[in-house]
């Protein structure tokens, strides 16, 4: 017998009980049946927790005051929003930056990790996926709804062909923003809806309810499981995992390229794509680990997310948290060593004198020192110090960019036209009601489909690795 | 096309249940060895090499998402030239009509756009799905295939296909159980 080249259960390099060696990713004891019965029975069930009812309950409430703040937002005009000349941007592209960089985490579990076959991403992609989709959509708002007149936006952001015979600008960063979100968002939706289908036909054949089982077995296209399918599936899953990592990586860089484009001091720096782009992930895993602690808990997934998944994430955040803070040191050399006199001053502004220094200083907390604990093994196995550090890290994102907008643009080049920015009650009734779009989508999700792949979870178990007789193909 | 046995109309062929992935895979290798062509194995997951155990070799959608790939780097990139540069030519910022560099951006958007799309698309449409029904459906224990259980089904009109004798060849193969497949 040929032995598999992937088997599950390698020699560990470990002496028995040593604490270095890692945790399994799904605990023993697991079978087909037990795995399949536990993913399908969170959702093909009359009973629905508690905390479900508190958390849409309250995230559903945000959903209405981000409906009053829109609708009136169409009836008066963007004037009801804090940013003014000269800070024309504010939480509009700052939300907008938060979430896309949220979503990003989502990708990397799902196509990266996957390339460089890290099993431990199978038990967490599916419900990153779903978070990257509706973190995309939260962004989506600020964009659309910061033109004013939305419906008009067809043609101010896609080539569409128009009675003025007008067409938008490709020399402009904000065009490339439009195409990377747009693709971005597709084909994350269909990456998702593909890992989705063969999930699908076991909901399909295991629903009792007639109409669901309708319901199921049309989204999942009549799949049966066919060898032949599954080939092509994998192939295509392959493909769409390698096409995303460049688009993952690319969107942010064009997201910062709204800046770097610019000749803003505090925008116009070379090290912003790379340094997005760290931050995008770092953001994103955070708030990997916000949804999944509390969502293991609720559902009791310890058996599926176990602490060897959670103390991955928590390094991934602390790795990607340092390349931020490199970042930061970067752009504050780059504004000394540059020479240039606005350069200088825009950070003396940012970071001592300016009236925004408070936010700077904020952003070094919750970026810099709180997630340094995550070096002790001990405090990154205590969930809620896990916890209590990534809700420091969703803080900390938004101040970076509320850092990188505000304090750029209140003080340019003209003292005369120098100017406080302040957010109204219209521009936090937006904010909070994304992030209560956000949980709602995400609660509605974790109750209607499975969380965790379930076909995914099936293949870790090490009786799915079956071995080919001697010369057979492999 | 001659078949050794006469099969009864309207039967589609035969489907044996097992156990574990490691039948199901031994069980594909000897179906293929005995000379079945027309045999499909269903499974709850991915199984590494049983699609060719069964002789299922194929690498149409590489070549499909690389041709989607250069379709939607030429329309982005086209798209890009034809409006800012012939349709409606708009001096911005003293900047070339074709600014090839800062065209670059979308394109490279569109080209992973089209890639992705054609590799879904082409899965779905070579895998024949949506397929609402299928004669394996009609197998009472069928509803398994996507949770625990392994199946593989011989078609009645593989030529090598005769119900007795196949079906006491598929039943030597360690299955669980051996059920006709009507159409």
């Amino acid at each position: 017998m040929k032995q598999s080249t992937e088997t599950y259960v390698e020699p560990s390099q470990y002496p028995a009980g040593d604490f270095r060696e890692p945790i399994a990713v799904i605990a023993p004891g697991h079978s087909y049946d037990s795995i399949t019965g536990k993913l399908t029975g969170m959702v093909l069930t009359k009973h629905t927790p508690l905390a479900w009812f508190v958390v849409i309950g309250i995230s559903f409430t945000l959903v209405m005051g981000l409906m009053m703040a829109l609708t009136y937002l169409l009836a008066k005009g963007i004037g009801i929003w804090g940013n003014n000349i000269p800070v024309g941007w504010a939480f509009d592209i700052i939300n907008f930056v938060w979430w896309i960089g949220i979503g990003h985490a989502g990708t990397l579990i799902s196509a990266i990790l996957l390339l460089f076959k890290q099993d431990w991403r199978t038990s967490i992609n599916r419900f990153a996926e779903a978070m990257t989709l509706f973190a995309v959509a939260c962004a989506a708002i600020f964009p659309i709804f910061h033109t004013g007149r939305p419906w008009l936006a067809a043609y101010w952001l896609f080539p569409y062909p128009n009675t003025m015979n007008l067409w938008p600008n490709f020399r402009s960063p904000l065009i490339w923003d439009v195409f990377a979100v747009s693709t971005y968002a597709s084909v994350s939706a269909i990456f998702w809806f593909v890992g989705l289908i063969p999930d699908l036909a076991t909901f399909r054949d295991r629903a009792e309810h007639p109409v669901l089982k309708r319901v199921y077995g049309m989204l999942a296209l009549g799949w049966r499981g066919s060898a032949k399918h599954w080939y092509r599936y994998e192939t295509a899953y392959l493909l769409l995992a390698g096409l995303s990592t460049p688009l993952v990586l690319s969107v942010h860089t064009v997201v910062s390229f709204d800046f770097a484009v610019a000749v803003l001091p505090g925008w116009h720096a070379t090290i912003f794509p790379p340094y997005f782009v760290a931050g995008a992930i770092y953001a994103g895993f955070a708030m990997v680990l916000t949804l999944a602690i509390p969502l293991r808990a609720l559902y009791g997934l310890h058996d599926f997310i176990t602490m060897r998944h959670l103390e991955n994430m928590a390094k991934v955040t602390l790795i990607t948290g340092l390349v931020v803070v490199y970042g930061y040191g970067c752009e504050a050399f780059f504004g000394w060593y540059s020479g240039n006199e606005y350069e200088r001053f825009m950070m003396k502004n940012r970071v001592y004198y300016g009236p925004y220094a408070w936010s700077y200083w904020a952003l070094l907390l919750c970026n810099f020192i709180v997630p340094q604990m995550l070096w002790s093994k001990r405090l990154r196995r205590n969930l809620a110090v896990v916890f209590t550090v990534v809700m420091f890290v969703n803080v900390g994102m938004w101040l970076e960019r509320f850092v990188i907008i505000v304090t750029s643009l209140h003080r340019d080049f003209l003292p005369s036209s120098w100017q406080m920015y302040y957010p109204t009650v219209w521009d936090f009734m937006t904010l909070f009601g994304t992030i209560g779009l956000f949980l709602t989508l995400m609660f509605v999700f974790v109750r209607i489909l499975p969380m965790i792949s379930i076909f995914e979870m099936r293949t870790l178990l090490p009786e799915s690795r079956p071995h080919h007789p001697e010369g057979g193909s492999h | 096309m001659a078949h050794l046995g006469e099969s009864p109309q309207g039967l589609y062929g035969l489907m044996a249940e097992f156990d574990t992935a490691q039948q199901l895979l031994d069980a594909a290798h000897r179906v293929r060895a005995a000379g079945y062509h027309l045999a499909d194995a269903y499974s709850p997951f991915p199984i590494h090499g049983l699609a060719e155990a069964l002789g299922f070799h194929e690498h149409k959608i590489p070549k499909f998402v690389l041709a989607g790939g250069i379709a939607g780097a030429l329309a982005g990139y086209g798209l890009e030239y034809w409006t800012q540069a012939i349709d409606y030519p708009m001096n911005i910022g003293g900047r070339p009509f074709f600014s090839w560099v800062s065209f670059i951006p979308p394109a490279f958007e569109t080209t992973i756009l089209f890639a992705a799309f054609t590799a879904v698309i082409t899965m779905i449409a070579l895998n024949g799905l949506p397929q609402p029904y299928h004669p394996v459906f009609n197998a009472p224990r069928f509803s398994r295939a996507s949770q625990d259980k392994f199946f593989l089904a011989i078609e009645a009109a593989d030529p090598r296909f005769h119900l007795e004798q196949t079906r006491a060849f598929l039943a030597g193969l360690d299955a669980r159980e051996v059920v006709t497949l009507d159409e």
